[in-house]
Formats: C-alpha cells, sequence, structure tokens
C-alpha cells in the first residue's frame, strides 16, 4: 500500500510523530507519477523541482516545530484551469499553450497558506466544455479502472489523478456536473459546493453564473480538509458569499437518524442504466438502515435543465472567451496582416472543435432579436428550476440521486453528437442551475466500473452532505476498492 | 432650404476622478509610463473578476442628481460585446437597461432664450485603452483601461449647433461644480460625439442621423455640426439620400469626413454581467450623496443677483466655473464690496488669465489678497490707479495687499495741507490754464488735475485734488 | 425546417472572430440547429409572469473602496505579449 492512499489524518499524525517527511510525500506523489502517468495522462505540467524545494522549506518548519497549515506537506493536483502564479496554465488550450500567470487564484493562494504542494496542473476537456476530457487540446487522459474509457470531464484528470493515486487530492471545477461525473467515473468523492462558498478569482472562466471550484478526494473526510481550507468569503469575487465557514470536520457524527431523503422520481427515468439504479436503492437501503427515511419525490422542471443549461453557460462562454483574442498573451496567428484576420485565424487556430461550437452557440442566443426567446427565456427557466429545489427543501433534508445515467463509456464512442454527450450531464447539471451543493460519493460498480451516489443539500449546507455521505462511507466498503494499474 | 429641421443629440462621456479604477485597484494617474498602472484585473488575464469601486457609484449619483436624474433604485452592470485591442477582454463593463440615473434636464440659454434639454439617461462603464498608430501596426497602453466613466445621453432636443455649445458649457459647469470630473478635454477627461439629421418642418418622424466624432473641443462640436447641418441640407435639396454615417470632423479642412458607412445598428450583444451583483440604492445613501452636491450655478446666479444685487450679467459670468464662484464668495466673507469684486474678478482678473493662459490657481492671487486691496480703494488708502499697481504684485507673486502699499509707500495722499501746497504751485505755473478756466473753459481742470497727479507720483487722492483746485480757482 | 441559415452562421462566426470555411460553416449549421431545436423545447413553459435568474444567490451592493492597490510591472504585464514596443502590445494594423 503506497503512502497515498492514506487519509489527510492519518498522515498529519505521521507527520507529527516525524515517521514520515513532506519529502516522503512528494516523492510518493513522483514515483508514481512517473510509474502510471504514460498511462493515465492526468499531467499537463508537472512542478517538480519547485515541489521537492517546497517539501524541504516545509521539513524545515515540521523539524523548528513552527506552525503548521491546515493541510501540511499534502501533495495536491490543480485543475488547469485554476491559475498558478509562475505554473503554466493552459484550460488544456492550444491558445494557452504557453500562457504563464503573473498571479495566483485566491484559492491557490489558500492552499498556500494550507501548506500543501502543487505537485502539477491537471489535463482536462479545454476550457472545461466536456463530458470525458477527450475535447482537451493536447491529449486525452483514461480512466485508471479501464484505460480504454473516459475518466470523464472536465475535470476528469484531477479524478484520474485522484483515484491513480499520484496526488492526494485535487481540485476541479464544476459547472455542470465537472467534478461529480467524473469522480463518479474514476470512483472517488467530488464536491460541487454551494455558489459562493469557493472564490472564482483565479478560475478561467467558462460559466461565471455557474462555475465553482471543489475538492476531489479519496474519502469523504479528505475532501471536508480540502473545501475547509479553500471555502470562505473573498474580497476579489463579487459573487462571493459572506457566509460563515463551519467546521465541515465536525459533521462526522456517523449518525443520519431521522435525516429525510427526496428521491426525485425525474433521475431514475429512460436513460438510467439499471446498474445505476440498483447501486443507488441499495445505497438508500444502508441509509435507512442507518435510521434516515426517503421519499420519492419530484423536480418537475428537470427536464429543461440541459437545454436551460447549454443556453446560459454558451453566451457566458462567448463573452467570457472573446479576452482570448490574441493581444495581449496566447496564441497569435502568423496567417494574418491584419486585425480582425489576426482575431479570426488566432482564435480559430486556437479553439477546438467543441469551444468554437460553444461560442458559436452563446453568441448567437445573445444576437439581436434572439436574446429574449433564448436567454432570457433560459434565465427565466431557470428561475423554475431553481423553485424546484427550494420546495423539496422545505420538506427534506437531502437529495438523492444517481450521479451520472451510466458509468464511464468508452473512448471515442460519443464524440461524434454533441447532444448525446451532453446527456451525461443531465444529473447534475440542476444542481449548478439551482446553485445548490452536491457530493458525488462511491456507491458500487456496474459492469466493473464505479458508478456515483449523488447526495444534494440546500445552500451552505455542505456540513449535512458530508454528514451523510461519511455515514453512508463508513457503513460501505466502496471507497476502499481500488484500480489496478 | 428654411424648411428643414435640425435635431441633434450629444452623447458625452466624463471620466470620473477617483483615485482607482473603476474595478480594480490600479491608479487613475494621467500621465503615467504605458502599461504601469495595470494589474492582471484590467489587463483582462484570464480567471480576474471585476470589483465595483463604491467612490465611482457615488460620484456618478452624484453627477446624475446634478442633472436632475432620477436614480434607478436598482441599478446594475452589462456587457458590452465587441473586439478592439483598447477593449482587453473584447466586452466593456456597462450599463445597459438599469443605468444608474434616468429622465434628467438641464436649462440652457441661446440669445436670451432658456430651454430645457432633456437627459435621457446617464450610465456607468469603464473607459477603454490607448491606441498608438504607427506605420507597421497599432500600440496598446491600458493604463486608462477601467478608469470610471458616466456617459450622459441628451434628449434629441437640441435644434442648432449653436444650443449644442450651451448644452455642453452649462453640462461641462454642472459636473465641474459637482466635482466628480476634471471635465478636461484636452486630457480626455470629457469627450463628445454628436448626433444630427434634418426633417422637413412638421414631419414627426426622425430623418436619418450621421454621428459625429473626433470633435475636440466645444468650438470644434459646434463648426461640426454647422457644417454637417449645411452639408445634410445640401444633400437633401439636391434630391439625395442621407445615410447612416460615422463622420469625423476636420480641422484643417473645417469639414466632416466620412469614417465609415454603417450597415444596420451593432450588435453588442449586451446581457447581465454575471460576475457583478445589483446595487440598491436606499434613501439614506441617496440623501448622503444628495448633501454632497454644492450650490450648482444656476441657483448661485439667483443668489448673486438677489443677495448682492449683481447684474444679471455679472453673475452669470461669475458662476460659470466653481473656482471662480467660489473666489468671488471668499472675497466677499473676506469683506469686499460684491459689485467692486465682481468688477475685478470680471475686468482685470479675468483679463490677465486671458493674456497669460493660465487658470486663476495657477496664479498667486487670492481672494483674501483681492479683497484687502479692495478694502484698501474704498477707505481711500489708494487709488484706482495705485491699485493697479498693487494688483499686478498680488496676481504675480501674492502677499497682502496692506503691506504691499506700505512696502513700496503707494499710500494715497490725504493730506489737505499738503495737496494744497501743490495745487498753488500748479496753478502758478499754469497761467493760461487759470485763464481758460475764467473763460468758462470747464475743460481746464481736468489738466490741471493731471499736472497734480504727475507731481505726486499719483498718489494724491483724486477726488480731495478735485476739490482743492476748484477752491483755489474760485480764490483768483 | 430549419431554424438557423449558413448566412446567419457565418454572421454569428464574424461577430465572435472565428475563421470558418464552407465544411465548417455547413457543419456548424446542422449542430448548432439541432442543438437549437433541442432548446427550444423551453417554449412549452409558460414563463409570462417568472423573473429572470442571473444570480442564484441574492447578493448585492458588494463595494471596494477606493484605495489604490499595487500595479503590476510592465514587465510582467508584457511576460506573456505575443508582440510588443517600447512597453505596450503591438497588433497589426486595424483595417475596418
Amino acid at each position: 500500500m503506497s503512502i497515498l492512499d492514506k487519509k489527510i489524518s492519518e498522515l498529519n499524525e505521521l507527520l507529527h510523530k516525524k515517521e514520515l517527511s513532506v519529502s516522503d510525500l512528494v516523492d510518493a506523489s513522483f514515483d508514481r507519477i512517473h510509474q502510471v502517468d504514460d498511462k493515465v495522462k492526468a499531467f499537463l505540467t508537472l512542478n517538480e523541482e519547485y515541489s521537492r524545494i517546497k517539501a524541504k522549506q516545509l521539513d524545515e518548519k515540521l523539524v523548528s516545530g513552527a506552525d503548521r497549515g491546515l493541510l501540511f506537506g499534502m501533495p495536491i493536483g490543480i485543475k488547469d484551469n485554476i491559475v498558478t502564479k509562475g505554473i503554466r496554465t493552459t484550460c488544456a488550450s492550444r491558445i494557452l499553450e504557453n500562457f504563464e500567470p503573473i498571479y495566483d487564484a485566491t484559492v491557490v493562494e489558500r492552499l498556500s497558506a494550507a501548506d500543501t504542494v502543487t505537485i502539477g496542473k491537471l489535463n482536462m476537456d479545454e476550457f472545461a466544455m466536456g463530458s470525458s476530457n477527450e475535447n482537451s487540446g493536447f491529449h486525452p487522459t483514461f480512466n485508471p479502472w479501464d484505460l480504454s474509457c473516459v475518466p470523464g470531464g472536465s475535470s476528469g484528470a484531477s479524478a484520474a489523478s485522484v483515484s491513480a493515486g499520484e496526488v492526494l487530492f485535487s481540485l476541479g471545477s464544476d459547472t455542470g456536473g465537472s467534478i461529480r461525473q467524473p469522480a463518479a467515473f474514476c470512483g472517488v468523492v467530488g464536491l460541487k459546493p454551494t455558489y459562493g462558498l469557493v472564490s472564482r478569482y483565479g478560475l478561467v472562466a467558462f460559466a461565471s453564473s455557474l462555475d465553482q471550484i471543489g475538492p476531489i478526494t479519496k474519502t469523504v473526510e479528505d475532501n471536508a480538509y480540502l473545501l475547509q481550507a479553500i471555502a470562505g468569503n473573498d474580497p476579489m469575487d463579487s459573487t462571493s458569499a459572506k457566509v460563515d465557514v463551519p467546521d465541515y470536520l465536525a459533521s462526522f457524527t456517523g449518525d443520519v437518524k431521522g435525516l429525510k431523503i427526496a428521491v426525485p422520481k425525474e433521475y431514475f427515468g429512460e436513460g438510467v442504466e439499471a446498474g445505476v439504479k440498483e447501486n443507488v436503492m441499495a445505497a438508500l437501503k444502508v441509509l435507512e438502515g442507518l435510521g434516515a427515511t426517503w421519499e420519492e419525490v419530484s423536480l418537475p422542471h428537470s427536464k429543461y435543465a440541459l437545454a436551460t443549461y447549454y443556453l446560459l453557460s454558451s453566451s457566458e462562454a462567448s463573452a467570457n472567451l472573446s479576452r482570448f483574442d490574441g493581444v495581449r498573451y496566447g496564441l497569435r496567428s502568423d496567417n494574418s496582416n491584419n486585425l480582425i484576420d489576426m482575431y479570426k485565424q488566432s482564435r480559430s487556430e486556437g479553439f477546438g472543435e467543441e469551444v468554437k461550437r460553444r461560442i458559436m452557440l452563446g453568441t448567437f442566443a445573445l444576437s439581436s432579436g434572439y436574446y429574449d426567446a433564448y436567454y432570457k427565456k433560459a434565465q427565466k427557466v431557470r428561475t423554475l428550476i431553481k423553485e424546484d429545489f427550494t420546495n423539496i427543501f422545505e420538506k427534506y433534508d437531502v437529495i438523492i440521486g444517481p450521479t451520472t445515467p451510466s458509468a464511464s463509456f468508452k473512448c471515442g464512442s460519443m464524440v461524434k453528437d454533441p447532444v448525446t454527450m451532453y446527456m451525461n450531464d443531465i444529473l447534475t447539471i440542476p444542481v449548478n442551475l439551482a446553485g445548490v451543493p452536491a457530493i458525488s460519493v462511491p456507491c458500487g460498480f456496474s459492469d466493473g466500473l464505479p458508478t456515483g451516489l449523488q447526495i444534494i443539500g440546500k445552500h451552505f449546507d455542505e456540513k449535512t452532505i458530508y454528514q451523510v455521505a461519511h455515514a453512508f462511507e463508513q457503513a460501505t466498503e466502496h471507497h476502499k476498492a481500488k484500480p489496478k494499474l | 432650404m428654411s424648411e428643414f429641421e435640425t435635431i441633434i443629440g450629444l452623447e458625452v462621456h466624463v471620466e470620473l476622478k477617483t483615485n482607482t479604477k473603476i474595478f480594480c485597484g490600479c491608479s487613475t494617474n494621467f500621465g503615467a509610463p504605458p502599461n504601469t498602472n495595470v494589474c492582471p484585473i484590467c489587463l483582462g488575464h484570464p480567471g480576474v473578476l471585476p470589483v465595483v469601486n463604491h467612490q465611482a457609484v457615488d460620484f456618478a449619483m452624484r453627477a446624475a442628481l446634478a442633472l436632475n436624474c432620477e436614480i434607478n433604485r436598482e441599478t446594475k452592470f452589462d456587457r458590452k460585446n465587441y473586439f478592439y485591442p483598447d477593449n482587453p477582454k473584447a466586452y466593456q463593463v456597462s450599463q445597459f437597461d438599469k443605468p444608474i440615473g434616468e429622465h434628467g434636464w438641464i436649462e440652457i440659454e441661446v440669445g436670451g432664450n432658456k430651454k430645457k434639454i432633456g437627459i435621457t439617461r446617464i450610465h456607468m462603464e469603464e473607459d477603454a485603452g490607448k491606441l498608438t498608430h504607427t506605420a507597421d501596426g497599432s500600440l496598446v497602453d491600458l493604463n486608462r483601461q477601467g478608469t470610471p466613466l458616466v456617459e450622459i445621453v441628451s434628449e434629441p432636443d437640441i435644434r442648432t449647433p449653436e444650443e449644442a455649445y450651451a448644452y455642453l458649457e452649462k453640462l461641462k459647469a454642472i459636473i465641474q461644480y459637482t466635482e466628480v470630473s476634471d471635465c478636461k478635454m484636452e486630457e480626455g477627461s470629457l469627450r463628445c460625439d454628436a448626433n444630427i439629421s434634418i426633417r422637413p418642418v412638421g414631419q414627426e418622424e426622425f430623418g436619418t442621423k450621421a454621428e459625429l466624432k473626433n470633435l475636440n473641443s466645444f468650438a470644434f462640436v459646434q463648426k461640426g455640426l454647422e457644417h454637417e447641418e449645411k452639408r445634410q441640407r445640401e444633400v437633401v435639396s439636391a434630391g439625395g439620400v442621407i445615410l447612416q454615417e460615422t463622420r469625423r470632423y476636420d480641422e484643417a479642412t473645417k469639414t466632416t469626413i466620412l469614417m465609415r458607412v454603417k450597415e444596420g445598428s451593432d450588435d453588442y450583444r449586451y446581457f447581465p454581467e454575471p460576475d457583478l451583483v445589483s446595487i440598491f440604492i436606499d434613501e439614506e445613501w441617496m440623501d448622503r450623496v444628495k448633501s454632497d452636491i454644492p450650490e450648482l450655478p444656476d441657483a448661485r446666479q439667483k443668489r448673486y443677483v438677489g443677495e448682492f444685487g449683481l447684474p444679471e450679467y455679472d453673475a452669470k459670468v461669475l458662476t460659470i466655473t466653481k473656482e471662480m464662484a467660489d473666489f468671488f464668495e471668499t472675497a466677499i466673507d473676506a469683506g469686499a464690496d460684491a459689485k467692486q469684486a465682481s468688477n475685478w474678478i470680471m475686468g482685470e482678473v479675468s483679463a490677465y488669465l486671458n493674456n497669460e493662459g493660465k487658470e486663476l490657481k495657477q496664479t498667486a492671487l487670492t481672494a483674501e489678497g483681492l479683497a484687502g486691496m479692495i478694502k484698501l480703494i474704498e477707505n481711500g488708502t489708494i487709488s484706482n490707479k495705485i491699485a493697479k499697481t498693487v494688483f499686478k504684485e498680488l496676481i504675480e507673486n501674492g502677499g497682502d495687499a496692506e503691506k504691499i502699499v506700505k512696502e513700496k509707500g503707494l499710500v494715497q495722499i490725504s493730506d489737505e495741507g499738503a495737496i494744497r501746497e501743490i495745487v498753488v504751485k500748479i496753478l502758478d505755473a499754469n497761467e493760461q490754464s487759470v485763464a481758460d478756466y475764467k473763460d468758462g473753459k470747464e475743460k481746464a481742470i481736468g489738466f490741471l488735475v493731471g499736472q497734480v497727479m504727475k507731481e505726486t507720483k499719483g498718489k494724491a487722492n483724486p477726488p480731495l485734488v478735485n476739490k482743492l483746485i476748484v477752491e483755489e480757482l474760485k480764490k483768483r | 425546417m430549419s431554424r438557423i441559415s449558413k448566412e446567419q452562421v457565418k454572421h454569428v462566426a464574424h461577430l465572435a472572430r472565428l475563421a470558418v470555411t464552407e465544411e465548417e460553416t455547413e457543419m456548424l449549421t446542422e449542430q448548432l440547429d439541432k442543438i437549437i431545436g433541442f432548446a427550444e423545447e423551453l417554449n412549452e413553459l409558460d414563463t409570462e409572469n417568472v423573473e429572470p435568474t442571473t444570480h442564484v444567490l441574492e447578493l448585492k451592493n458588494v463595494l471596494r473602496e477606493d484605495e489604490v492597490r499595487n500595479s503590476v510591472s510592465v514587465d510582467e504585464a508584457m511576460k506573456n505579449a505575443p508582440a510588443q514596443r517600447d512597453g505596450q502590445f503591438k497588433v497589426p494594423n486595424i483595417l475596418e
């Protein structure tokens, strides 16, 4: 068993007793990467030299007995749409192939304050647009459970790297399911926090009103550790909530007695595979056994979430991605001799097909004569979807369903048809539209591939989500399964 | 050709003089070396987010209130999408459907007639960077990017280029009074675009408008509009059609030159800025901002007539800039007579500023200094003539009038005995003039007074000299 | 029935500053048409009296004080520039 299979609390203990050094942890991480990343292909950039220097600095702290951050010495991987000063940040796009940020994202500053070690930057679907990692501008990432399958997306490599034991944990981002879906596909724990809980400053925007950074970990407890370090108001982000961050680690009571669970019938519709349904039903039984109760409910506007999401996210993206114009940074085409050509050539050479498709869709939806019919209409439907959740949460503590309609699929099997690919996100998207938090925890296998249980909570009630997820995790063995690489 | 009516609307951009930019903490200092007042936010780097500058909202609200606008209780920002190298995010954060202020007006006066010009809206937005064009490409400096602006859009109520000029003068005066902007056209802190169209008198529908850009002074706005008005009338009279064009005013030829013909309207794809939240303005906030608005030019003008008994004209001239009006009032507070102070400011002070091409604050003159000098005239210590010498000293080197008068020995001679002695001496020496006077030639007195003044180097009290000459003449 | 024409696709591509070949235009027209068709499902819903949601959280008046923060150096500003001259970004001539 690798040292990186241990939990944060266990590693803390070992570091404290000086039975382990930060350099040991960082070495273990790079050893594993050098051993398996040829197969998984999770990393776009490795921060090896600096990581080892940082490890030595932290080890000195360990010796001197200086104050240690919450995540002292823990090796972390960061999705490549979160900017890191001096470390290449590409968003897995050719347009940013050589881009070196001049500032750190707020979450990166907070990780630094917590004394983590940034091991490297993780692959993704280009600009977080995709559900398979096949839209990376550089190369796909593969699922550690079956290298012929996708790890999910867009934070596919964030999930795969944790699942493969290359890093202890990672940061992903979730706009329509981009943390939860890959977490489910790779058999790890992924949380999309409440919109506004974690600062977006330094997260390269895809859809500003939906994007959230969140933790991907092996266990629920580790997840809470990482969230604890990054959550909380940021004056640099106007949409960051001014709420007190609770002590998430105190939520692990193991007790779910009297908890009321809502199970939306829309999350078990056609298109949701039998194996996935079975695992969720089994999970509900486990929770029942622990004293919770559940009832079937309806989120009547669920079927409209996908269309709403694609209109809103693409519209916002079309503006967010306009800054990649070849003027101040990023790729500039050589094949142009006037300004308009320079713009068009640079953007067309730099962006991949899916990104261009969404920019086109968003530009169209915002254009004169169509705004009310598409963009504004979608914003109104968003209100209805949000209200669906508000209504349910008046009576229930959490909503539970599958994270994805199916387990992972074969690489290349869905690339041809964008709309079919979009269907992957039908169970995760409503959560982003409503801004509520949700976690995906491993809940078993379907045809040998992991599936995820999605637990959705009220705004800023990550604590209850963790409480349920942790109780379930501790009552089952799913999280102990490891892929063979 | 007189059967046409001209319709003019003006869009004025005013930079707000906050310390920092509207969405980031970079300084707004003018004239810094290129790309030194920039940060990831105003450079439009990936991942950055805007946060609204409180002061910018206060200033915009102050301007809106001063222009008699209704304040929208909920105001928000929107993205205006267009690609240009001076617009780093390729969208400008502006306001679309909920601007900070709407439905305002200002009153102008042209040829003695007063007229209200409506203000459609005033909204907040970020300024763009600066482009310099060279032979082999353009250079982009983003220091100015993100400077807070308000755009003030007038109703199409303006009917003549002269009214446009009056509107701009008034608008500038009001904004300057509120102290939210320097309104310096030469530094770009006030910029103006004009829309102009013509229509046959009696027609309701507006004609196709041309947009005039590159108007670097109010005079050019007027000249550009005059030329454009003439051009459009000629085109239509000759049976032609006005196209929707953007034209610029060319100083050299004093004509407007076509920049581009617009096809349809620009598609800016406005949508609510998801990175910023709405701003709700309550009564308390508005009251606080209202209390920061000083008395505006119209009100001051009225007060100067009522309180100080100044003629309308004086009151108008004195209130054109807040600087001048404040100077005037400080002088009065320091004890100067209002009419005297007004005469000196409108006369000698203005003449000096015009000749030297200076602003009041660039001179050494203080309101207290001027008041002190006026008091010395009133109490007879110095003559008006001597005062001019004192004034020159005050405006060039500053100081206290009384001290200057003492140091330079400029005190007026009011000693009756001393002056009578000189008068007698002068009369003795100018028998012919005395004879002329006796023959009824009253004018001779003037000559004699002049002689006495010359003898006393201008220091004799002129009324006293007059009186004594008459007395002495009668004795002869 | 087609919901979006090839001409519209070309116009949208121009607005978005994307160069598209004839072939790409063809493909995008078809794909966008399909996505838009699927988006039109939303028309089933009566949203006449529904307020649009721009922000899921009810945040308001997030403002900062007017205090100067450090700017970056010209070198940092220019660090990733594809072309520059004398501390300014350089772009090709602007042809309207």
